[in-house]
């Protein structure tokens, strides 16, 4: 009864050892761990959990700013999301973007990384050339492009010293997607060239050594060793890229306007745009919910296929 | 990709240079084992560094042009064929861009917004990621999950309901929903994972020799783990201070009133009477938006990448 453990407060004296080993700061612990996580679970619950209940309950409404009109509606708005014309061609761009920058994104990341990690004087040099576009604000970035791109602009200006026309870059279909692509990945791809970096550094040099004995070409080597050693990062980038390629607001509103047409309108431009400047609340909150539904499912998916092709050391 | 014989394209790295330790931003150093890095012939290092230089063109170019540019008068900027050095140097635009628009004040708003929401982040984040890493309470993995759908969800999706509930409130065009929503919100989450991320890794013995020493939990936190969580926080912050600095959809939402505007927001208005870009005030204002940030990151760079690197190798 009065062995050296109970005098812990806490029913159960008998069981002297184990009360040891559960002390008292534990319990205390438990309250400075929800102390700790306050300030962050209440921001999710604030800021992203209630706004994620109230774009459902939307989403349900027809909802007129200008005419301060919210009427229930039930599934008209889902309805109206099926017949709307634009919605293929809103999704199409959607994926196109997705997919150019995706692949554009990480190839050149791969190759920069790949040439990059040497230790010859100068390389260092090189990695932040690479890298600045990163900490430039996106904006700025976004303007100087426009301002490169345009008929008269600086682009189309060196490609005529080449005796070569250049098209009208933001003005053409398939150029302005393709200019929205490129002017992205300049801007971000030294990010996912770091990442790949570090991944490359920890592959183990004998590994290579191992398999240069062996006769193994320098390409053997990549596929074989390189390549599965960092797919880890390979699978942490593309879910990185992917999921930031549906955000991409700011470049598309500074760049395109959507257009021309609406050849660049992504699912967030268009939410956005039916949101605040057709004032279609009830609506935008629909695509909102598209929005998020197509995240998940990606995010999803890529879980998935991690385990398929995701080689792991141990 | 012309380094065939000797050196695989990916490894021109001696061995045991890898691992975490060295993050390999460490400049030149010559080593003496690498097979591919002593021995490649001075014209191949040659091609090597001219086609790398080729590469650089559109990382570089964008924000060259944008300087020369912005110092151009307006008649020279359209010149053909287009002149890489401004022939005469004129300050014209940048004045012009204090005139049109309160720069200063938008300025001094991008920047405390920044501040705070970076300080704010890395505090809150570093809590959040060492009770999730560290401390063991009832419901912990259930709660994990419930922050990593902020991971999950854009901030475009729920801008529609955060503009009524901050309308609600009074704070559409105020700062405050920059502040909170940012924080506290979403763009905090990916924060608070590398955090935790970062504090798993430490070794259990630490703490438990300061708790014999009679530390406390917060003590704990405060003089054990946090100092040696130098490289993580400087990774949070450069992401946060990124991820804020660029915002650019938020404040278009919750922003009416110039005063307040943020410097992305400010730059895309300067135009004229028919909603044309003035493009030398526009580049002006850019090239003073980027300047700084620019040489912050130039003087401070191997820590922006080693802890970028660091922070990845663990995610």
């Amino acid at each position: 009864m009065t062995s050296p453990a109970s005098v812990r407060p806490g029913p159960a004296p008998g069981r002297t050892t184990e009360r040891r080993r559960t002390p008292a700061y534990v319990r205390r612990d438990a309250w400075t761990g929800y102390l700790f996580i306050a300030p962050q679970l209440l921001g999710i619950i604030l800021f992203v959990l209630v706004p994620l209940g109230l774009i459902v309950y939307y989403s349900f409404h027809e909802w007129n700013v200008l005419a301060d009109t919210f009427t229930f509606v039930g599934l008209e708005n889902v309805e109206k999301l099926f017949n709307d014309p634009d919605l293929v061609p809103v999704l199409r761009a959607t994926a196109v973007f997705s997919l150019g920058l995706v692949v554009f994104n990480l190839s050149l990341a791969l190759l920069l990384a790949v040439l990059l990690n040497r230790k010859w004087r100068g390389i260092t040099a090189f990695r932040t050339l690479f890298f600045s576009p990163v900490v430039i604000s996106l904006v700025a970035w976004t303007i100087v492009w426009g301002f490169l791109l345009q008929n008269d602009g600086g682009i189309n200006g060196l490609l005529s010293l080449l005796g070569v026309d250049g098209p009208n870059w933001l003005r053409e279909g398939w150029g302005a997607m393709l200019a929205v692509i490129v002017v992205q990945v300049f801007k971000n791809v030294g990010l996912n060239m770091v990442l790949f970096l570090s991944a490359l550094q920890g592959v183990p040099g004998e590994l290579y050594e191992a398999a240069r004995i062996d006769g193994a070409s320098n390409r053997r080597l990549f596929t074989s060793i390189t390549l599965p050693l960092i797919s880890p990062m390979i699978m942490l980038t593309s879910i990185i890229t992917i999921v930031g390629s549906l955000q991409v607001y700011a470049l598309v509103a500074v760049l395109t306007q959507g257009g021309p047409g609406i050849s660049t309108t992504v699912l967030v431009y268009y939410l956005v745009q039916q949101s605040f400047d057709f004032h279609a609340f009830g609506y935008g909150s629909t695509l909102a919910v598209l929005l998020f539904l197509i995240v998940l499912v990606l995010t999803i998916v890529q879980w998935q296929l991690r385990k398929r092709w995701v080689f792991y050391e141990n | 990709m012309r380094t065939e014989s000797n050196s695989a394209p990916a490894v021109a790295l001696a061995p045991g240079t890898g691992g975490a330790n060295s993050p390999g931003i460490a400049p030149g150093a010559a080593r003496s084992r690498g097979p591919g890095a002593n021995h490649t012939p001075r014209w191949r290092k040659i091609v090597f560094f001219a086609a790398l230089s080729l590469l650089a063109i559109p990382f570089v170019m964008p924000t060259w042009w944008m300087i020369t540019s912005s110092l151009k008068p307006v008649s020279e900027i359209f010149a053909f064929p287009p002149s890489l050095w401004p022939t005469e140097a004129t300050f014209a635009a940048y004045a012009d861009a204090f005139t049109l628009q309160p720069f200063v004040r938008q300025y001094f708003n991008s920047v405390y917004i920044a501040a705070f929401v970076t300080l704010g982040t890395m505090l809150i984040s570093a809590m959040a990621g060492y009770a999730f890493a560290r401390i063991k309470f009832r419901g912990q993995n259930v709660l994990f999950l419930v922050v990593l759908i902020g991971l999950l969800i854009p901030s475009e999706v729920t801008i529609v309901p955060l503009f009524q509930m901050f309308n609600s409130w009074g704070m559409v065009d105020t700062h405050w929903p920059l502040l909170l929503a940012t924080t506290f919100g979403a763009p905090s989450v990916l924060a608070t994972f590398i955090m935790r991320q970062f504090f798993i890794t430490l070794p259990v013995e630490l703490e438990e020799a300061a708790r014999l020493d009679g530390l406390g939990r917060w003590r704990i936190w405060r003089l054990i783990a946090m100092p040696l969580a130098r490289t993580a926080m400087a990774a949070v912050a450069i992401f946060t201070f990124q991820h804020v600095w660029n915002l650019y959809l938020e404040p278009t939402v919750f922003l009416q009133t110039p005063e307040l505007f943020t410097l992305p927001q400010a730059l895309t208005r300067y135009t004229d009477a028919y909603g044309g870009a003035m493009w030398n005030v526009q580049l002006a204002a850019a090239t003073m938006t980027v300047i700084p940030v620019l040489v912050i990151f130039a003087l401070a760079q191997r820590q922006f990448i080693e802890g970028l690197a660091q922070t990845g190798l663990k995610g």
